[in-house]
């Protein structure tokens, strides 16, 4: 798999990695960042949230509507997101494009209007994203899960509540996005069709004068973890299990993705096959990794009926525990072949290869090349892995239930 | 980019869009069956028995047809809709052959009694799993109430009764109603070799016998009607509303999708401005949906309850007003320019060919490039969408409230 990386640091900080892909017709980019949750304060949490959608009415020479228009004139599909540590403003564009929608992006992350007759506007769309979590139990599941299994403040969510982010005023929309908008932190990710040289120069000229400020260090609390019911009268019992793992840029970290795979990697994983198939208990059951730069772990989900939850905590903690005792050569060659096709794949698409490259460098600060992904994955041996496993067993499990009935704790789960 | 078409003796028909280029190879079983073709005793059949097809064959249990799939490190999936079942495989080029076989074998499956009660609680937790899920069913629950008796009204999934009361035999009898090869088509797409394709598929489809699928395809007859479900567990009020639109064949479907995505679409149209961007409403949005012989709008709304009346007023008025004086050239050209640069990155991905290509041909038996779909929106005039207006008045329509309001008034 022939590919090129090519990465650039400006004097104020800013990082530039860039993936040419010629056969595209489109360009990706992706700017993280520093704007993340973990950042608000204790008593105002949603202020990230807030800001980022502050910055996207009206920056520069635009108005919010003339924001909007421009960039869907220029046929750029774009989003923006806040987790706990980082800010993503992301999209696709026609690769003719791409500069046009990197100076709007970067007016947007250096003069937003952030304006005043639109706090409250804002705000309600704020209060709209609570709401909305509060219908999908999914995915409040999922939120309250991570809440619990890390530290506060990387473990919160961006929402806030109706209390906090109703506190919010202007001053500190304007104190948060000073604080942390800036280029020493920001990675900006672009792949597609795209010339290095010029893309260099051009992002230069945009954003290299951005000055910056020092940035205070977060203080970490102790995570909650444990066991916890939220009472709510669904059809469904939600099951979230979540234990800790190793973060992606520690040395382990391909043989405990090598084990979430096994657990959840496709139709013949072990929990679709024992929860699903073998038991008929649900018809969603997943796990996945979850990384943030220096702690890792893994979730779990189960949505299931009521009658039926009991059975499926029980099963799904039995096959987490099994995880132990190793897995088999089939079923790490079966996720061989699933993460190559994967990776040749990714190269179809400039998004993915955005958002991977992106990622890559706030980890590492380097990309792994597709071909040097494919030499770690082919690397891998049951031993390898079952040693992890055999040092790492999983364990010291954070539940967290939704429902109608609150679940018993299975055996062996303190 | 070149399009083969080829017809199996017994009717199978094979299209494929071949792309030499492309790093994979997107397979699918299209089937021209869904809840339209069924009735009250089997609602659900077709979701199920899309289940089942995993479940194992004559030479192949449920648990070999799920280690063959990841064997080929394929990202494959099932899905049913009310008018067609597909069963799809992204693969690496090398697995093509082995993908077909696979994917063939599934497509006469076993329908053995212990699988399917194992599945058919499968099924039952899906459907709570929707009940659970916001919307809470609305759409098909205003499918129903939009589409009265005609075949579209029907749930995908059942119901719990109707799934549970379901019986091997019954399936097996709809399945030889539904899955004739002259009612299924084998589609391709990017990375193809097309006469190794048809070879492969007459080696294990082309003994597939031949029965009469019909299909019902009449207009339906729009119903107006308010209705509201009180859900006291949910937060956020939801509305549905169905008004008509183009059916799949006909050419006034990038018309309407164009006038859709200036009223409604999720970003920079009137409802956004109106509804969205002031935060009056977590989403307004307005989207065609076509199907074979007739076609709808749907408008999504969710909110606080307690905004929702003033929401439904503001959309009706936007519905009224671009009724009345139309839309105007700025707009046409901004959603032009929004749908192309969609069009373009949206088939970037040669597995995201696979359902623009089949389903075009298994609704209007036609194929289309991505440069033909560009040249037909081009080719959309302010008239064109003045006369969607026209024909389909979107304030005409049938709604849908779910949420904790236990009464709702109908906009005026």
């Amino acid at each position: 798999m022939p590919q090129t990386i090519f990465s650039h640091r400006y004097e104020n900080g800013l990082a530039l990695v860039a993936e040419p892909m010629d056969w595209l017709e489109s360009a990706a980019f992706s700017f993280l960042v520093p704007g993340g949750c973990s950042r608000d304060p204790a008593d105002m949490i949603g202020v990230a949230n807030f800001t980022c959608e502050m910055v996207q009415r009206g920056c520069g020479s635009r108005d919010s509507r003339q924001y909007v228009e421009d960039l869907e004139n220029l046929g750029a599909s774009h989003g923006a997101s806040v987790n706990s540590v980082n800010a993503n403003f992301g999209g696709a564009v026609p690769a003719e494009n791409l500069y046009d929608v990197l100076s709007i992006h970067s007016d947007m992350l250096r003069r937003p209007h952030l304006p005043e007759d639109q706090l409250e506007d804002a705000r309600q769309v704020c209060f709209q994203e609570i709401r909305g979590v509060e219908d999908d139990l999914a995915q409040r599941l999922m939120l309250e899960l991570r809440r619990r299994q890390y530290p506060d403040p990387v473990g919160r969510s961006a929402y806030g509540t109706y209390d906090s982010v109703g506190k919010i005023k202007s001053q500190h929309i304007s104190q948060y996005f000073e604080d942390v908008y800036r280029p020493d932190e920001t990675i900006l990710a672009i792949a597609g069709k795209i010339d290095w040289p010029k893309l260099k120069d051009y992002v230069g000229s945009l954003l290299c004068d951005w000055q910056t400020n020092p940035l205070q260090p977060l203080e970490s609390s102790v995570a909650v973890r444990g066991r916890h019911h939220i009472h709510h009268d669904s059809n469904q019992t939600h099951i979230g299990v979540a234990f800790t793992s190793v973060p992606y840029g520690h040395p382990d970290y391909f043989q405990a993705r090598g084990a979430v795979g096994v657990l959840s990697g496709g139709m013949s994983s072990r929990l679709f096959m024992e929860v699903r198939e073998n038991r008929g208990l649900c018809y969603t059951v997943y796990a996945s990794d979850h990384s943030l730069r220096d702690q890792a772990c893994i979730v779990c989900y189960a949505g299931t009926t009521t009658e039926r939850a009991q059975e499926t905590l029980d099963v799904l903690v039995a096959e987490l525990k099994r995880l132990a005792d190793g897995i088999t050569e089939d079923e790490l060659n079966r996720l061989k072949v699933q993460v190559r096709s994967a990776l040749i794949m990714e190269q179809e698409s400039s998004r993915s290869r955005a958002s991977s490259i992106a990622a890559d460098w706030y980890f590492l600060e380097r990309v792994r090349t597709l071909d040097e992904l494919n030499k770690i994955v082919n690397d891998l041996t049951v031993d390898s892995i079952n040693t992890y496993l055999a040092n790492n067993p999983p364990g010291d499990f954070c539940i967290v239930t939704l429902g109608e009935k609150e679940l018993e704790t299975p055996s062996g789960v303190s | 980019m070149e399009f083969r078409e080829q017809r199996l003796e017994n009717g199978l028909e094979i299209i494929a869009e071949c792309n030499p280029n492309a790093y994979s190879t997107a397979l699918g079983f299209f089937v021209r069956a869904g809840s339209r073709d069924e009735t009250d005793e089997i609602a659900g059949v077709s979701h199920f028995l899309e289940h089942m097809a995993f479940k194992g064959t004559p030479k192949r249990s449920a648990a070999d047809v799920n280690r063959e799939l990841d064997e080929m490190g394929s990202s494959s999936n099932a899905h049913t809709s009310e008018e067609r079942t597909v069963y799809h495989a992204i693969v690496l080029p090398d697995f093509q052959d082995r993908a077909v076989e696979l994917l063939s074998d599934i497509m006469r499956p076993s329908l053995r009694h212990e699988d399917f009660e194992m599945e058919k609680q499968v099924i039952i937790e899906e459907i709570s799993m929707y009940e659970d899920q916001p919307p809470f069913n609305a759409p098909e629950k205003c499918m129903a109430v939009y589409f009265g008796s005609h075949s579209l009204s029907r749930s995908i999934l059942g119901t719990v009764e109707s799934v549970g009361a379901m019986t091997p035999e019954q399936m097996r009898t709809y399945f030889q109603q539904r899955y004739s090869p002259s009612n299924i088509m084998l589609v391709a797409t990017g990375n193809v070799d097309f006469d190794r394709l048809v070879e492969v598929a007459g080696e294990h489809c082309g003994g597939w016998e031949q029965f009469d699928a019909t299909r019902e395809t009449l207009r339906a007859e729009p119903r107006t009607a308010f209705e509201v479900i009180h859900k006291e567990t949910a937060a956020q009020q939801y509305v549905i509303q169905i008004s008509a639109g183009p059916a799949a064949a006909e050419d006034d479907r990038y018309a309407a999708r164009l006038l859709a995505t200036i009223l409604g679409d999720g970003s920079g149209s009137r409802m956004y401005w109106e509804l969205v961007d002031p935060g009056l409403a977590e989403y307004a949005v307005m989207e065609p949906y076509e199907f074979q012989g007739t076609g709808i709008f749907f408008t999504y709304l969710c909110c606080a309850p307690e905004d929702t009346a003033d929401n439904l007023q503001r959309i009706h008025d936007i519905y009224r007003t671009a009724e009345r004086d139309g839309i105007t050239e700025e707009e046409l050209t901004r959603a032009k320019n929004k749908i192309r640069a969609h069009v373009v990155l949206g088939s970037e991905r040669s597995s995201a060919r696979l359902f623009p290509v089949g389903v075009g041909w298994l609704q209007r038996r036609r194929y289309q490039t991505v440069r033909d779909i560009l040249d037909s929106y081009a080719a959309v005039t302010m008239d064109d969408v003045t006369a969607i207006l026209k024909k389909y008045p979107p304030t005409i329509s049938s709604s849908l409230a779910i949420g904790p309001l236990k009464k709702l008034d109908a906009p005026s």
